[in-house]
């Protein structure tokens, strides 16, 4: 990124002003405030509490997985469980995290005053509760929660579906309407809010790859909207668009589903990519080497993600053409990709680098999200996928992009930006200690997973052969140091907001960027004249 | 401010309308789907429903069919086809059949769904009449014979020597219900 000059206008002077004023009090400051900070906090704590609600789900899986053998819980509930941990992890955790930090963030790192579309904005949070206590209830439904896994795959679900399908249909509709409208919010603040000066190619990296995994989410959410509209219709208004006995088709669905399906995945690391875009230079204490080149990259990953689907289906039976070129295209994602991680490591070269509880997190991102493009690019070998497909070689991967890769990215971030949010500077040992536990945990847990995957164990199934047994009592133990580890999580962003040092406005010494010049914590409006960039 | 206020509504506007057209798209997957199934001959599944037409039999080779049966797990009946595989010439108009029993003690309604592979065989393969054209009812306890009509035709491929025809048979039984209460439903209003 460009140097940045920055003007700053008299902070204190809005006193006089009677349009700015401080937060209302009481519970309508939440319900009602348009102030994107308020929201930001809301859509973080919010995320954090289906974290980790999703995370119970999963340890109550790995508890089951520790020995072979049926021992905890019934595989119905077990397929409930695998269903509603993904469904909970994809849509409630990482989505409103990350629309979270771009509310927190973003005008602030471009210089506006808030978002554009404030009353959207407090729409767009306060529908999603209403989303997962649909989702949620539908545990407590006879029949039980959804069961046929997050990619819900007719006619597993529709005709086979539990009576808590078409619940779980509302939900995703309320929460695709909340991202849609989350996306159109940054998409106007990006193009419209930016501080005079602040061209498109001085954005913050941050801010280029939430432009363009809101546009990613305006293009895919309604055709998910789309899917499960069909498949309401196929379970109460009698069509056949995924039943094969009225002329329909399910393999239909998965090309849909995964049309959305594969730029979602880009949805939830793109933005991470950002955060350790911006962290990275801060504490190499260099700029970020190739600037242009990673929105390019950004840039073409989203694009790519578009036609490349099918690698999902490899084995549904498409025609070798069809096999060769979702394969080749698959591959060639990992040239953009391997852009980005090639220009992480040369900020680094020669840098002056410190260990900060941000930058260990950045650090462990880069090696075990690039640990899991590897796993991927293996994956996208369709021969090869004939045997990888649904084992817990496929598990193993996409935790690893998305653990270590999506959650390592917003702990990341949420401990750089912590600091400015509370004004207190960061407790460095309690921050190491989560990063180490984590850090050993993750690999604990999901290593051996590839094992496991590679020698033929297949997902989503409560009891395993024996040769599994030793890999898989692994797993779960790494599985309860990690879901532990998160509660120093939690216990260290409630004592950083209760005490701590005070933080200057830069916080880090290597930092620069608009949203370091304000006071921390960050006042209640910024930039209500716009800050002046050269 | 207002200047600024007109544009973001124009942003949110655009924006909302391509979502709009997105969830639209969506839908308009499902025929494009079919489209290209049909030029590209892939899936295996939209095989083509014709009239005879005179063509030349290609004599100089024989091509094997094979026929194949399945039925989904809730779908009772005992369907199987009566010749296993048939040697035909390319382009003579052959005949062969589906035997269907109804085991259970109700009256059922079955649709036919049929599937070729490999797929690139399936544009060359033609059905003159089919039972899979029409639902087919059983009384309880009733068996029936289902005949098919097919031609091969001499274009196909050199390399493709074996064709397997697949049946998998639905119960559609509910739906057909629904659908024949409904006519008596507006039937009765008629009178």
């Amino acid at each position: 990124m460009a140097t940045v000059d920055i003007d700053l206008p008299h902070v204190k002077d809005h006193d006089h002003d009677p349009h700015h004023h401080g937060p209302a009090k009481g519970i309508g400051r939440w319900l009602f405030t348009t102030n994107h900070k308020d929201i930001g906090s809301m859509y973080l704590i919010f995320s954090l509490c289906m974290f980790l609600i999703g995370g119970l789900m999963a340890l109550i899986i790995r508890a089951e997985l520790f020995q072979p053998g049926l021992q905890l819980v019934e595989p119905e509930f077990f397929n409930q469980m695998t269903t509603m941990h993904g469904l909970i992890m994809v849509f409630g955790a990482v989505m409103p995290a990350f629309v979270g930090l771009a509310n927190w963030m973003i005008p602030m790192m471009i210089g506006a005053p808030d978002m554009a579309l404030p009353r959207m904005n407090n729409w767009s949070f306060w529908i999603l509760p209403f989303a997962f206590l649909i989702l949620l209830s539908s545990l407590f439904m006879e029949g039980g929660a959804p069961n046929f896994g997050w990619t819900f795959y007719a006619p597993l679900s529709t005709t086979y579906g539990p009576p808590s399908t078409t619940y779980f249909i509302f939900g995703v509709h309320i929460m695709g309407i909340s991202s849609i409208m989350g996306a159109i919010n940054i998409i106007a603040t990006i193009l419209n809010l930016r501080a005079p000066g602040m061209t498109l190619m001085k954005m913050p990296l941050f801010v280029w790859t939430w432009l363009i995994t809101a546009f990613l989410l305006i293009a895919v959410m309604p055709v998910l909207a789309g899917v499960v509209t069909m498949m309401l219709m196929d379970i109460h208004f009698g069509t056949s668009f995924f039943n094969a006995a009225g002329g329909g088709d399910p393999v239909l669905f998965q090309h849909i589903f995964w049309f959305f399906g594969h730029p979602e995945v880009y949805i939830m690391i793109l933005p991470a990519f950002g955060i350790i875009s911006e962290i990275i230079p801060t504490f190499a204490r260099k700029r970020l080497f190739g600037y242009p080149s990673m929105v390019y990259a950004v840039a073409s990953i989203a694009l790519l993600s578009f036609i490349v689907w099918a690698h999902h289906m490899f084995t549904v039976g498409m025609p070798l053409v069809g096999e060769v070129f979702f394969m080749f295209a698959t591959m060639l994602i990992a040239v953009p990709t391997g852009v980005k991680v090639f220009n992480w490591v040369a900020t680094m070269f020669r840098g002056s680098m410190t260990f900060e509880t941000p930058m260990l997190f950045a650090l462990a991102f880069v090696v075990l999200f690039t640990i899991g493009g590897f796993s991927g690019l293996m994956l996208a070998i369709a021969p090869v996928d004939f045997q990888y497909h649904d084992t817990y070689f496929v598990v193993a991967h996409f935790h690893y992009v998305l653990v270590p890769g999506a959650v390592f990215g917003i702990m990341a971030g949420v401990y750089y930006w912590l600091p400015k949010w509370t004004g207190h500077v960061l407790n460095e040992s309690l921050g190491k200690f989560h990063f180490w536990m984590s850090f050993v945990g993750v690999n604990i847990t999901f290593f051996p997973m590839h094992f496991v995957g590679l020698a033929g164990m297949p997902r989503r199934i409560p009891d395993y052969a024996l040769q599994f047994a030793d890999f898989n009592s692994i797993a779960s133990v790494g599985a309860f140091i990690f879901g532990l580890s998160q509660l120093i999580f939690v216990y260290n962003i409630i004592h950083n907001a209760r005490v701590g040092e005070k933080a200057t406005a830069q916080v880090w010494d290597g930092a620069h960027g608009l949203e370091w010049t304000v006071p921390s914590p960050a006042p209640y409006h910024t930039f209500s004249t716009p800050p002046k960039v050269d | 401010m207002s200047d600024s206020k007109q544009a973001n509504t124009r942003v949110a506007m655009r924006l909302g309308i391509t979502a709009v057209l997105m969830f639209g798209f969506g839908f308009a997957l499902v025929p494009l789907y079919e489209v290209f199934c049909d030029i590209t001959g892939l899936n295996g599944k939209n095989f083509g429903r014709g009239e005879t037409v005179a063509v030349e039999i290609d004599r100089s080779r024989t091509v094997k069919v094979q026929f194949v049966s399945t039925n989904p797990e809730t779908m009772p009946w005992d369907f199987k086809p009566v010749e296993r595989s048939m040697r035909i010439f390319p382009g003579e108009t052959q005949q062969t059949a589906y035997l269907a029993m109804n085991p259970t003690t109700e009256w059922m309604v079955a649709q036919a769904v049929p599937s070729v592979s490999p797929s690139e065989a399936a544009q060359y393969l033609t059905k003159i009449n089919c039972f899979c054209f029409e639902r087919q009812p059983l009384d309880a306890g009733a068996s029936q014979e289902m005949p098919m009509v097919f031609v091969v035709s001499p274009e196909l491929p050199a390399h493709i020597s074996t064709i397997t025809v697949s049946y998998a048979l639905y119960d559609i039984t509910d739906a057909e219900r629904v659908a024949s209460q409904e006519k008596t439903k507006t039937g009765s209003q008629l009178l």
